[in-house]
């Protein structure tokens, strides 16, 4: 019999606590195959958030960090400073990274600091139970927001990828998503490009992909994918905002 | 004998922290502290080492997070307010048992207060600081001589016991200037040993995990347990002080940091109009020097607790006194400095009281 499919060397023998259909699943998978395929899974540190990733110590088959919440690029910046030789990534959710951890990630990308970011946008707070993200959509129901986000009280929706493309610093910054086959591959040729652009040291890269969360969606699987084709998607573009690497050519 | 500099307190902890082999450093500017990021951006390229101007005091504090996890020597200097902010971070630190060296040169509070001298952040540093159970040891100089040697020091006993250190100086301490000696040789970095828990890379080992948290039921109560042991050794091995005419004294000053200097003068004061004082001068705040309280509690008539703050250090002379002798408190809240003729004057006072 031929093996077709198996755990790739760069995620660790361990149950995953993700619910059915999440997407985390899918990301973790991505980044544990491009550690093998890059090389560089014996050089990597990787940094665990907080929120439903933050487990992500446990899954990946490296060195790992797990800091305090929204703190990760500043830590990235501590380790890759101190440690050129280390390839790092901060992995984040929404709440990480654009809510408490605002000025951490602004300011790494205006650094343009040499590490790989992956955003992981699912509009919603999984970990505490699907309270408002600053990522959730315009009249989309959180349990904070339980007639739908009023933007007149709860504020409007952050586009990280818009908001860190006014910025000179980084060096490539792209959104995808995980919620169809084409666009899974298309988000690991994105974070590939991020670990390879660390590797020419050219800097900050930040992938940010769209992901689904049934659960605090309360919807099934395959309505969440259906619901980032069709809704998602349509405020946060799917697109490759910036590669600075190409105009160089 | 060596050669003699004059040097601002706030450049000899940052020279002292270089030499003693520091190579990253992180700030963000807040007054009176700020000649110590401009020192280190302007000495750190000599040594090969890493100088960072922070977005804020959060950040700061979590790129040391980051690079003692990559295994440098790490430190950041801040003022109160700024301190306030990094207690996120050291608590962190403290739960992942990560080393590395945080001064505070202390102003008035609370709030934006003011920024002269003060030592109202006494609490906040012996307590721990931040959330959850933890201690750190807190070191308090008295001169800029201290100021240069404390960091080095300080890096010692973050690395033997893994935790981050604080370095309590005051607005005066750093601005003040006084001669300096260079007492030890420069450590190179590279000529200490290898620490087996960073994160380089698991290329020919197990990959290691550096987190503050264990979530399985149980198990962090285990792990506390187990820190608490180090802390018992801290509080066991570490305890420093100073003391000046102890020996016959019927009263006691116990200052630290500038109060000690200014407490020195007026045991000299005392003794020349024929009273018997001494000054007991922690330099270890947490640890704290109980067991030499406990010792003079049984043969002094009254202690004196000298402090710019409204009363905090002396909490921890009655908590080891219990009673037995009467503690008097010459509290500066708020950035003034306690005079010797005024601690003289007060002593007076205490003294017809009794």
């Amino acid at each position: 019999m031929r093996k077709v499919y198996h755990r790739p060397e760069g995620l660790t023998d361990t149950l995953m606590r993700y619910c059915p259909g999440c997407g985390h699943g899918i990301i973790h998978r991505i980044i544990a195959e491009l550690l093998v395929e890059l090389n560089i899974r014996e050089r990597t540190v990787g940094i665990a958030p907080v929120g439903c990733s933050v487990f992500a110590d446990e899954y990946f088959n490296c060195d790992m960090i797990q800091p305090a919440h929204g703190r990760g690029p500043a830590v990235a910046t501590g380790l890759k400073r101190a440690n050129p030789d280390l390839i790092v990534f901060s992995y984040q959710g929404d709440g990480d990274l654009a809510a408490i951890g605002t000025a951490e990630i602004v300011h790494a990308a205006a650094r343009n600091e040499n590490f790989t970011v992956i955003f992981v946008n699912n509009a919603i707070y999984g970990m505490t139970g699907g309270q408002l993200a600053p990522t959730t959509l315009p009249n989309m129901v959180s349990t904070t927001t339980p007639r739908g986000r009023n933007t007149k009280l709860a504020g409007n929706p952050i586009r990280v990828c818009e908001l860190l493309n006014s910025l000179d610093g980084p060096v490539y910054i792209n959104r995808t998503s995980v919620h169809t086959p084409q666009w899974v591959l298309k988000t690991k040729k994105a974070i590939k490009r991020g670990f390879e652009i660390q590797m020419a040291k050219k800097g900050f890269a930040l992938i940010e992909v769209l992901s689904m969360c049934p659960t605090n969606w309360r919807m099934s699987p395959i309505e969440s994918s259906r619901w980032i084709e069709e809704v998602m998607s349509k405020y946060y573009e799917l697109k490759l905002f910036r590669d600075l690497t190409k105009e160089e050519k | 004998m060596s050669e003699r500099y004059l040097f601002r307190g706030n450049h000899a902890i940052a020279e002292g922290a270089m030499r003693a082999g520091c190579r990253f450093f992180a700030g963000y500017p807040i007054t009176p502290q700020n000649e110590i990021p401009e020192y280190f951006s302007a000495r750190m390229p000599d040594y090969g080492g890493v100088f960072l101007q922070t977005e804020s005091e959060i950040a700061a504090i979590n790129m040391l997070f980051g690079a003692s996890a990559a295994g440098v020597r790490a430190m950041t200097t801040s003022s109160s307010p700024g301190i306030s902010l990094m207690q996120e971070g050291i608590s962190y630190s403290c739960g992942a048992d990560l080393p590395m060296v945080i001064a505070n040169v202390v102003r008035g509070g609370p709030g934006l207060g003011n920024i002269a001298p003060a030592q109202s952040d006494y609490f906040q540093a012996t307590r721990g600081g931040g959330h959850g159970d933890y201690r750190t040891p807190v070191l308090a100089p008295n001169s800029v001589q201290e100021m240069f040697e404390f960091p080095k020091l300080a890096f010692e006993l973050a690395e033997r016991y893994r935790t981050p250190v604080i370095i309590l100086a005051d607005g005066l301490l750093g601005q003040m200037i006084e001669p300096l000696e260079y007492t030890f040789d420069p450590v190179d970095p590279k000529t200490l040993p290898k620490k087996d828990y960073i994160l380089d890379g698991c290329k020919g080992r197990e990959r290691r995990v550096i987190r503050s948290y264990d979530l399985r039921p149980g198990y962090l109560e285990k792990l506390n347990f187990e820190r608490i042991k180090k802390y018992q050794k801290i509080e066991a091995e570490e305890v420093r002080y100073e003391t000046d005419h102890l020996d016959d004294a019927e009263f006691v000053i116990i200052a630290y940091g500038t109060c000690s200097r200014v407490a020195k003068a007026a045991v000299r004061l005392a003794r020349n109009n024929g009273v018997k004082m001494g000054l007991l001068r922690p330099i270890t705040l947490w640890p704290f020097p109980k067991k030499m309280i406990e010792e003079l509690t049984g043969k002094t008539r009254l202690f004196i607790v000298v402090e710019m703050s409204m009363g905090q250090m002396i909490e921890d002379v009655e908590l080891v006194v219990k009673g037995k002798a009467p503690v008097r408190l010459i509290p500066h809240p708020g950035g003034g400095i306690p005079t010797a003729r005024e601690i003289w004057e007060r002593f007076q006072q205490f003294r017809e009281e009794l």
